[in-house]
């Protein structure tokens, strides 16, 4: 007898392919959906399960050390975003606008902090830093600088990359046509180019802000005793025991950047054009 | 001269090359008030780069280029008495059809009472009234060029400038586009130059037509000069249909020719050469019969049919004639009986007069 053709669709019947799909997704998202199950646990150890509570989330909002580090990371992630998207933004503006001698280069060396491993990128800055004197103790938020200035270094090249992957979809007779209906060059950048732009300027920022809140290493490397971030905070926190705590806090952390991306993604959606 | 009788755009011995490409050699021509021009070529041939250069997208290396009076070298593409409808429409994205029109009045500082009245009319004068709100992703093909159109003209240019303004619509938009944009240029009475690859685009909407070929002007003259009339080769092959005889000319008395060809044998005709000639006929001037005519002045030639395609109106057909030189002849079905009259293998005797025989020299 023979089986019933499939149509390209209908594989999904395959009990082969349900598992995998279902393996796949454990596989992503056992380990977090763990640790925020385990953020409601009434114990002060992580491993039985022994009710539900909220006690954690609250010893979590009271703990002052937590609560600083969570808005020091906040600070510098939008701090070092604006700036990122700004640098990105003109770097690839400028390298898709113009022709100029080594361009290729250049294009190549933005792009290589990408690809270089973060710890040597964390050890850089820390002896950059120190090696230029940068001021130490200054009052909040001005003590943020040296990490600020770290997470802009390592993020805006993301944007640099969103943005001009964005520009070589522009259609340049789009710019000719504003230039011969009266437009100067400003004006065109304004009217047209910058609005072709806008999707990429948002998920750029959106890469760099939860680049920068999520950092560990070059953060770690480049803050001192008062200016821990979140992510240092946990770890070190960690260090001393895995409270429930901890998974709060965590479960804040991925809450806030799932929140931040599906927001980004909307916007983006909203304005697709064409 | 009154200043209406000077032509609104004079190009005097434009030169312009892109590496070692000639896109411009020495072109020189000048384009009357309200009349319709066409450039065109095959691809490269340097016919866009002229039209870039009277908006103001490029820079001639030598030569002038002056429109309405006006010499253009130092006037930036946002201060020229022209406009451009782009080959990708270039139509705004983020803006509305009604913005998309507007946007070059705003750029000119009008105010809001006189941009939305002009806009209003402009899209009355494409046929796109009430669209005004739609966003460019929202309306047809045809549409967005419509919008594009409307764009250009509303700022009442001098001079349009049209690059391959038809090629992405699909067949049947563009003959009924064709006439519109010629009716449209008598409507709004402003000169427009429009560039092309498309031979039969040109003739049917422009009074006057420049071949171009690697950067130069190869004839320029009405689409019926040029088409019964070409003044080399390269132009009667680029324009239309034509078969060749390549032949060796010997000058006779009395500014008479006898021709020695290939494939029709030995010619007499009026004309002055000596040498290499090639003479030319189109396939529609060719009679096919199953009969040898004995009329004077004609040209007859026997062959076998080679292929046939059937068209609808007409049929073209490929016949074989002495030294296997293939002639193609166009046949008009003027009747519902006549059309399978001939079919592949048929023996027939191809006639043309003498007269509609072209001399080429060049």
């Amino acid at each position: 007898m023979r089986r019933p053709a499939r149509a390209p669709l209908d594989y999904f019947r395959r009990p082969f392919i349900r598992i995998m799909f279902v393996a796949l997704l454990v596989f992503l998202y056992a380990p977090i959906l763990g640790l925020m199950a385990f953020s409601f646990n009434d114990s002060k150890r992580n491993i039985v399960w022994r009710g539900f509570t909220l006690d954690y989330y609250e010893k979590a909002m009271a703990n002052s050390e937590l609560m600083l580090a969570f808005g020091n990371s906040l600070t510098i992630a939008l701090v070092s975003t604006v700036i990122s998207v700004t640098l990105g933004a003109c770097a690839a503006y400028l390298l898709w606008r113009f022709r100029f001698a080594g361009k290729t280069a250049y294009e190549g060396m933005l792009a290589l902090p990408i690809v270089i491993p973060e710890i040597c990128m964390a050890v850089a800055m820390m002896i950059f830093l120190a090696r230029i004197g940068w001021p130490q103790g200054l009052p909040w938020p001005l003590n943020l600088g040296a990490i600020i200035i770290a997470h802009t270094a390592f993020s805006f090249p993301f944007v640099a990359l969103v943005v001009r992957a964005r520009l070589e979809t522009f259609n340049r007779e789009l710019a000719e046509a504003a230039r011969d209906l009266g437009a100067h060059e400003p004006q065109v950048f304004r009217d047209v180019i910058a609005p072709h732009m806008r999707p990429s300027l948002i998920a750029g920022g959106l890469l760099a802000f939860t680049l920068s809140l999520d950092d560990f290493i070059i953060t770690f490397f480049t803050s001192g005793p008062d200016t821990v971030t979140l992510p240092v905070k946990i770890y070190s926190m960690v260090r001393f025991s895995v409270t429930p705590e901890v998974n709060a806090a965590s479960t804040l952390l991925i809450l806030i950047t799932v929140a931040l991306t599906a927001t980004g993604m909307r916007l983006q959606n909203r304005n697709k054009i064409l | 001269m009154r200043p209406s009788d000077e032509p609104i755009i004079r190009i005097e011995n434009v030169s312009k090359t892109f590496g070692s490409v000639r896109a411009a050699d020495r072109v020189s021509l000048s384009i009357e008030r309200g009349e319709f021009f066409a450039l065109i070529g095959p691809s490269g041939c340097g016919k866009t780069t002229l039209l870039r250069m009277l908006a103001g997208f490029e820079t001639p290396g030598e030569g002038r280029i002056i429109v309405a009076g006006q010499d253009m070298a130092t006037v930036p593409p946002n201060k020229r008495p022209v406009n451009m409808v782009f080959q990708s429409y270039a139509v705004f994205p983020h803006m509305s059809v009604a913005e998309n029109i507007g946007y070059g009045l705003r750029m000119e500082n009008r105010p809001a009472k006189e941009i939305a009245a002009r806009t209003e009319e402009a899209l009355a004068l494409v046929k796109l009234s009430g669209l005004g709100n739609r966003r460019p992703d929202e309306i047809s093909g045809g549409q967005r060029q419509r919008v594009a159109l409307a764009r250009a003209l509303v700022k009442r240019p001098q001079v349009l400038l049209l690059d391959e303004p038809l090629s992405a619509l699909d067949a049947r938009l563009r003959d009924a586009m064709r006439l519109e944009l010629a009716h449209l240029q008598k409507t709004v009475g402003i000169t427009f130059v429009i560039v092309t690859h498309d031979q039969s685009e040109a003739l049917s909407m422009a009074d006057r037509i420049a071949v171009m070929n690697e950067g130069r002007i190869l004839q320029l003259a009405p689409p019926q000069t040029l088409y019964e009339a070409p003044g080399n080769r390269f132009v009667a092959e680029f324009i239309g249909k034509i078969n060749f005889f390549e032949g060796n000319a010997i000058p006779l008395p009395q500014n008479r020719l006898r021709i020695l060809t290939e494939g029709i044998g030995e010619v007499e005709m009026q004309g002055a050469a000596n040498g290499p000639v090639t003479l030319a006929v189109r396939p529609e001037k060719i009679q096919l019969s199953r009969h040898e005519s004995s009329a004077s002045g004609l040209i007859c030639v026997q062959g076998a049919v080679s292929e046939t395609s059937y068209h609808g109106g007409a049929s073209s057909v490929l016949v074989k004639i002495a030294g296997g030189k293939p002639l193609l002849a166009e046949i008009s079905n003027v009747s519902r009986a006549q059309s399978p009259l001939i079919s592949r293998g048929d023996k027939v005797w191809c006639a043309w007069r003498r007269d509609d025989m072209l001399l080429l020299t060049e």
